[in-house]
């Protein structure tokens, strides 16, 4: 195509996305919080099963041996080395990349920004969220609801306590055209659910909303806590704006041997579904061994972030070169 | 025909689902931070002409339509079927009352329509977006009355009932919008 030189994003835009970054850095000294740079490669890769990572190999100048390097998906195993060393409050905007993903909301190559907060509880780093997104980027005030409490409003079940038929009975009655073959677990029905029904409602809905204490099976990299009611949650939220998924938070994980545990069982899942081992971080864990400071989290999808302050229709409408045009 | 697989899917791609062949309209990867990644797909069924979702596993591949728009030129019915013309190539082809359906009434000798092909068979037959038509039937028109406000249905010479200004006259050629069905103006001929 001959116009395949040409910028995504209109040069305004390219302005505006410039205006936010430094606005962003300027909310992050004002709050005495450090940025840093971690590198984008790495020996080892997160062991999620639906994250591929691009890989990459480095040749020594003499000799023949090629070794794996990773591009980070995201820059959370060595900032948390960081932590861990004795940083404190740290933030970084970093490119990151998934393999394979692309679409309106997803490119293969984007822009992360990833805070972490020693001092901060779950829902004070919400609040911190919720500042910058009102003084940087202009949204309205983000609302609350846990996971439990938007299952209970939505499908009138707890979500926390029922049984796997409740869940997959409920998401076949309420989304239309589905594979007649879908053979999927008690999470992976919950996240259709989420995908199909719940986001499209808060879509509707048109106000920011966090959504706080998923299953303790969602856990990822989140500390399990007890919710008011005695039920294991995780101690994680995501953000939605528009419908849109936009941020993922945790009260990180301190425990070597669980985070160890779940990076084992997810390596021994990908073998059942026929995907490649991936490299453990050993440096991540020697790290925790060593003392990862109670902390708070959260990654924020910054390309999502600026296209829904821009009212544009899709990420690479603000992405300098979309992944096509790269 | 050949396979797609999901990450080829996007707006325009003809493929087969459930027997029939469909067009998609919307393609949205959904998939989130860590999970499962799914194409959520909306398409048209190109028989019934049905707008539908369709949610496909991202390791889904689909069989393509061999489905094509031509623009052929309307020649004559036998009541059965509706013939349209190759203008270059004079190659003729059949359209059954299905395939014609709503563009039933916009049908005139010698004009070009696009046909939707499926297998070398006409699907679905489109007007253009307008037609020139002459009046067969109306009340008879009232001179003076040109602002047009009120209207009388008038039949045209295809059997089509549009709404017309008062004062035209059987005879009268109109241009008539065949996506909604309306009168656009008086037109100079045919």
């Amino acid at each position: 195509m001959e116009n395949n030189w040409r910028p995504t994003a209109d040069i305004d835009t390219l302005k505006k996305r410039a205006q936010f970054l430094a606005d962003v850095r300027l909310f992050f000294a004002q709050h005495n919080v450090l940025e840093v740079e971690t590198p984008i490669l790495s020996a080892a890769a997160p062991t999620a099963p639906y994250l591929t990572s691009f890989v990459t190999g480095y040749q020594p100048l003499s000799g023949s041996s090629k070794q794996h390097y990773y591009l980070q998906t995201s820059p959370e195993f060595a900032m948390k080395r960081l932590l861990a060393a004795g940083s404190g409050s740290i933030y970084q905007i970093a490119h990151v990349f998934r393999n394979g993903e692309q679409g309106r909301l997803h490119s293969p190559e984007f822009t992360m920004l990833e805070w972490y907060r020693p001092e901060l509880s779950l829902h004070q780093l919400m609040d911190e969220i919720n500042a910058l997104l009102q003084q940087v980027f202009g949204f309205e005030p983000i609302i609350r609801l846990s996971y439990r409490g938007v299952f209970e409003f939505l499908f009138k079940f707890n979500v926390l306590t029922c049984s796997d038929d409740d869940i997959i009975a409920c998401a076949k009655e309420r989304i239309g055209g589905l594979p007649p073959d879908l053979d999927l677990d008690r999470d992976g029905w919950l996240a259709l659910l989420m995908s199909h029904v719940i986001e499209p409602k808060l879509a509707d809905l048109n106000m920011p909303l966090f959504i706080y204490d998923f299953p303790a099976s969602q856990a990822q990299l989140a500390k399990v806590i007890q919710d008011n009611a005695g039920n294991d949650v995780a101690a994680r939220f995501e953000l939605y704006i528009d419908g849109v998924e936009l941020a993922n938070g945790y009260d990180e994980l301190l425990d070597a041997n669980e985070l160890q545990r779940r990076f084992e069982s997810d390596n021994q899942q990908r073998k059942t579904l026929g995907l490649d081992q991936m490299p453990i971080d050993v440096n991540l864990l020697a790290a925790m061994i060593s003392g990862l400071p109670n902390c708070t989290g959260v990654a924020v999808g910054m390309d999502r972030l600026m296209m829904l302050a821009l009212d544009k229709r899709q990420i690479v409408d603000v992405q300098s070169f979309s992944f096509e045009r790269v | 025909m050949a396979n797609f697989s999901t990450n080829e899917f996007k707006g325009g791609l003809k493929f087969m689902l459930d027997g029939d062949p469909c067009s998609i309209l919307e393609n949205e990867l959904v998939k989130p931070g860590k999970g499962q990644a799914f194409n959520r797909v909306k398409y048209r069924n190109l028989k019934t002409g049905r707008v539908n979702e369709r949610t496909f596993k991202s390791n889904e591949s689909v069989e393509g339509a061999d489905v094509t728009d031509i623009d052929l030129e309307y020649s004559y019915t036998d009541g059965e079927f509706w013939y349209f013309m190759d203008p270059v190539t004079f190659e003729q082809h059949a359209a059954d009352a299905n395939a014609i359906a709503d563009c039933k009434k916009w049908l005139k000798e010698q004009y070009v329509y696009t046909v939707t092909l499926w297998n070398g068979t006409p699907l679905l037959v489109s007007p253009p977006n307008f037609v020139n038509l002459a009046v067969t039937e109306t009340d008879p028109g009232l001179k003076g009355d040109t602002a047009g406000t009120g209207g009388k249905p008038a039949t045209l010479e295809t059997g089509a009932v549009v709404r017309v200004p008062l004062f035209m006259n059987v005879g009268d050629v109109l241009r008539i919008d065949t996506r909604s069905g309306e009168y656009v103006e008086r037109a100079k001929d045919i």
